[in-house]
């Protein structure tokens, strides 16, 4: 154990929300690697990149920022409607905001700006 | 939009007025659109009508909304269904169990309250997740493990009222049991807090569960007596390092003596880790130098005492016939970023998602169902009585997979809690609503056959809550008859969660 917990409170009091800032304008950044980045980020381990690697067979990027086809609507579909097993999200995870922004970010991002 | 049941359209209506003002329209839902996002996305009955859902849903972010809210409809008699992530597929996910109960969903509620080192505890809200949880603490730099089970995105609370486990040391994995204290709203809007916390000043809520008098915390795991705002859970100090050895048989009878060195050690307190048990029953005959019983031997701790500790494992397993111990690597804690890629991350308190790769398209499966539910039984842990289960199995495969047609999986040995050993058997669900009707009545089946046998579900599906509810029916129901006394005493009007577990309010026990 490190020597500062001998010496100070590390009883600290957080009160402080997870996730991603709920009052804060959102960042498309901050909500792909919140919801989407643990299942469609590169490499293994991402189940959600995985699945699409069979399903495209190379034909298109498996990886979610490298799509440069996907459409706000599209993605909006995904998110709200889910796929297999990839459930809906409610709008106390992923505000209509939230869902804004990130599309940007996906669009951004492919698009390399 | 649907009425819940028993509810008039005026009743609704100024409950819907009474809620907007406690908690902001905005977090209030009526529309279809948004309602449907609460649906169960792995529920067995999709599209079908016994699907269940909601009527609507209310997302308060503090203790004094949450208490407004459940005011309100107790005033009103509205039915509620409490969620915290909403994130229990295979559960019933973030639908409700009576259908027509509005969502009181708490993801809003997302605070982590405290973190403290020394004494090795958090205080979480219900939106918390393991996510949330892992990345508060790496914020703040604590040497401290959390303990996931496999989806990370799941509640911290939730997943302990729901009676889940994880993936590290005992008793970290059992997250009900290593829970310490909590906060709850009951029924007629009142706070209560367990174990130490119902001192005023008190000081030592995270650091006894216990507490003075009767124990009230078990009525809500699994339960529906009242909508839980707080926990505390006990964190895992950072061990230095997990080894983990595999030990193996030839022989399927060896699991007899397998198990009780393993039990023996776990008892011991010697092996701390998750000790899963695989069988390869339903390939090659157990001869030559394929095993049949693969044990894998979790150690977490200091080097030293692990290493000391893993000999002791290969002396006591060497009494078991023709045994091959293999020695694990030795992980030393934290890992590299290079090495965290090639282990299980959820064995090293690191939460993740990559157990959804089962559900997802593989080579080998190109068009899955893509969602799930488990029949997990309990059996006794002994060698018998894994054997008795894998006879029963087999004689029962034939009949309830329809000849073969079902492809459901199991069984699955497990043994994520202390002195516990559950068999489960996996079917997939997915949106063809005729093969989804089949993989009911195969799971209805194994319920029966299972119960007939003295072996019973730990945690099921809403959709088959009640049916593993009545397999628990000695002396004539008693205990469901003393749930129910209990939940009419402290819900009188029926609005919390109602039917969770198979435990009914009165005004809805006849329904």
């Amino acid at each position: 154990m490190r020597r500062l917990s001998l010496f100070l409170p590390i009883a600290a009091v957080l009160a402080a929300p997870a996730g991603l800032a709920a009052d804060a304008a959102p960042s498309g950044k901050a909500v792909y690697e919140h919801w989407c980045a643990p299942c469609h980020a590169p490499g293994p381990g991402h189940p959600g990149t995985q699945s699409l690697q069979v399903k495209y067979g190379g034909r298109t990027p498996a990886v979610l920022l490298e799509r440069k086809d996907l459409t706000p609507q599209a993605i909006a579909a995904f998110v709200r409607t889910g796929v297999l097993s990839m459930p809906p999200f409610r709008k106390t995870e992923v505000t209509d905001a939230d869902l804004a922004a990130l599309s940007r970010y996906i669009a951004d991002t492919a698009a390399g700006r | 939009m649907a009425l819940p049941p028993n509810v008039s359209q005026a009743a609704f209506d100024a409950a819907l007025r009474a809620w907007r003002g406690a908690v902001g329209a905005d977090w209030v839902f009526t529309r279809d659109e948004d309602v449907a996002l609460y649906r169960d996305a792995y529920s067995p009955f999709w599209g079908e009508p016994e699907e269940k859902v909601a009527s609507a849903a209310v997302a308060p972010q503090t203790l004094e909304q949450v208490q407004a809210v459940v005011r309100t409809a107790n005033e009103h008699r509205i039915p509620l269904y409490a969620i915290s992530t909403g994130r229990n597929l295979a559960y019933g996910g973030s639908a409700p169990v009576l259908s027509g109960s509005v969502v009181l969903d708490l993801k809003r509620m997302n605070r982590v309250l405290e973190l403290n080192e020394r004494n090795a505890y958090a205080l979480v809200e219900p939106g918390v997740s393991y996510f949330d949880l892992y990345d508060a603490i790496q914020k703040a730099g604590l040497d401290v493990w959390i303990d996931p089970p496999d989806p990370g995105w799941g509640s911290v609370i939730g997943n302990a009222l729901d009676g889940g486990g994880g993936w590290t040391a005992s008793p970290f994995r059992d997250h009900f049991g290593s829970h310490c204290g909590m906060e709850v709203v009951l029924a007629n809007g009142e706070v209560v807090r367990t174990g130490m916390g119902a001192l005023p000043n008190g000081k030592s809520w995270q650091h006894n569960k216990w507490g003075y008098g009767p124990w009230v915390d078990g009525l809500f795991r699994q339960g529906n007596m009242g909508v839980v705002t707080k926990m505390g859970f006990y964190l895992m100090p950072r061990p230095e390092v997990l080894c983990t050895s595999i030990v193996q048989v030839f022989e399927q009878e060896h699991v007899v003596p397998l198990l009780d060195v393993l039990n023996l050690l776990e008892n011991q307190h010697v092996v701390n880790g998750s000790t899963q048990l695989f069988n390869g029953a339903f390939g090659p005959p157990g001869t030559g130098a394929r095993p049949v019983w693969t044990a894998q031997v979790p150690i977490y701790g200091p080097e030293k005492v692990v290493q000391a500790q893993m000999e002791y494992c290969r002396e006591k397993f060497a009494r078991v016939p023709n045994c091959r111990f293999t020695m694990g690597e030795i992980f030393r804690t934290p890992l590299d970023a290079a090495t965290l890629g090639r282990v299980r991350k959820v064995n090293f308190g690191v939460p993740d998602l990559s157990t959804f790769a089962m559900l997802g398209r593989t080579q080998a499966s190109p068009d899955p169902a893509g969602g799930h539910i488990g029949f997990s039984p309990i059996i006794p842990r002994t060698g018998e009585a894994v054997l008795e289960y894998l006879a029963f199995y087999r004689e029962n495969l034939a009949q309830v997979s329809e000849g073969g047609k079902l492809n459901f999986l199991g069984p699955v040995f497990m043994t994520n809690w202390e002195r516990t050993m559950v068999a489960m058997i996996m079917f997939p669900i997915g949106r063809d609503k005729a093969m989804n009707a089949r993989m009911r009545a195969a799971f209805e089946r194994w319920v029966e056959l299972a119960a007939a046998r003295g072996w019973a579900e730990y945690r099921a599906p809403a959709a088959f809550q009640d049916l593993c509810a009545q397999t628990y029916s000695f002396n004539d129901h008693s205990l469901r008859r003393f749930r129910e006394t209990i939940k009419d005493a402290v819900d009188p009007n029926g609005i919390l969660s109602p039917g969770r577990y198979g435990v009914w309010p009165r005004a809805f026990r006849n329904r």
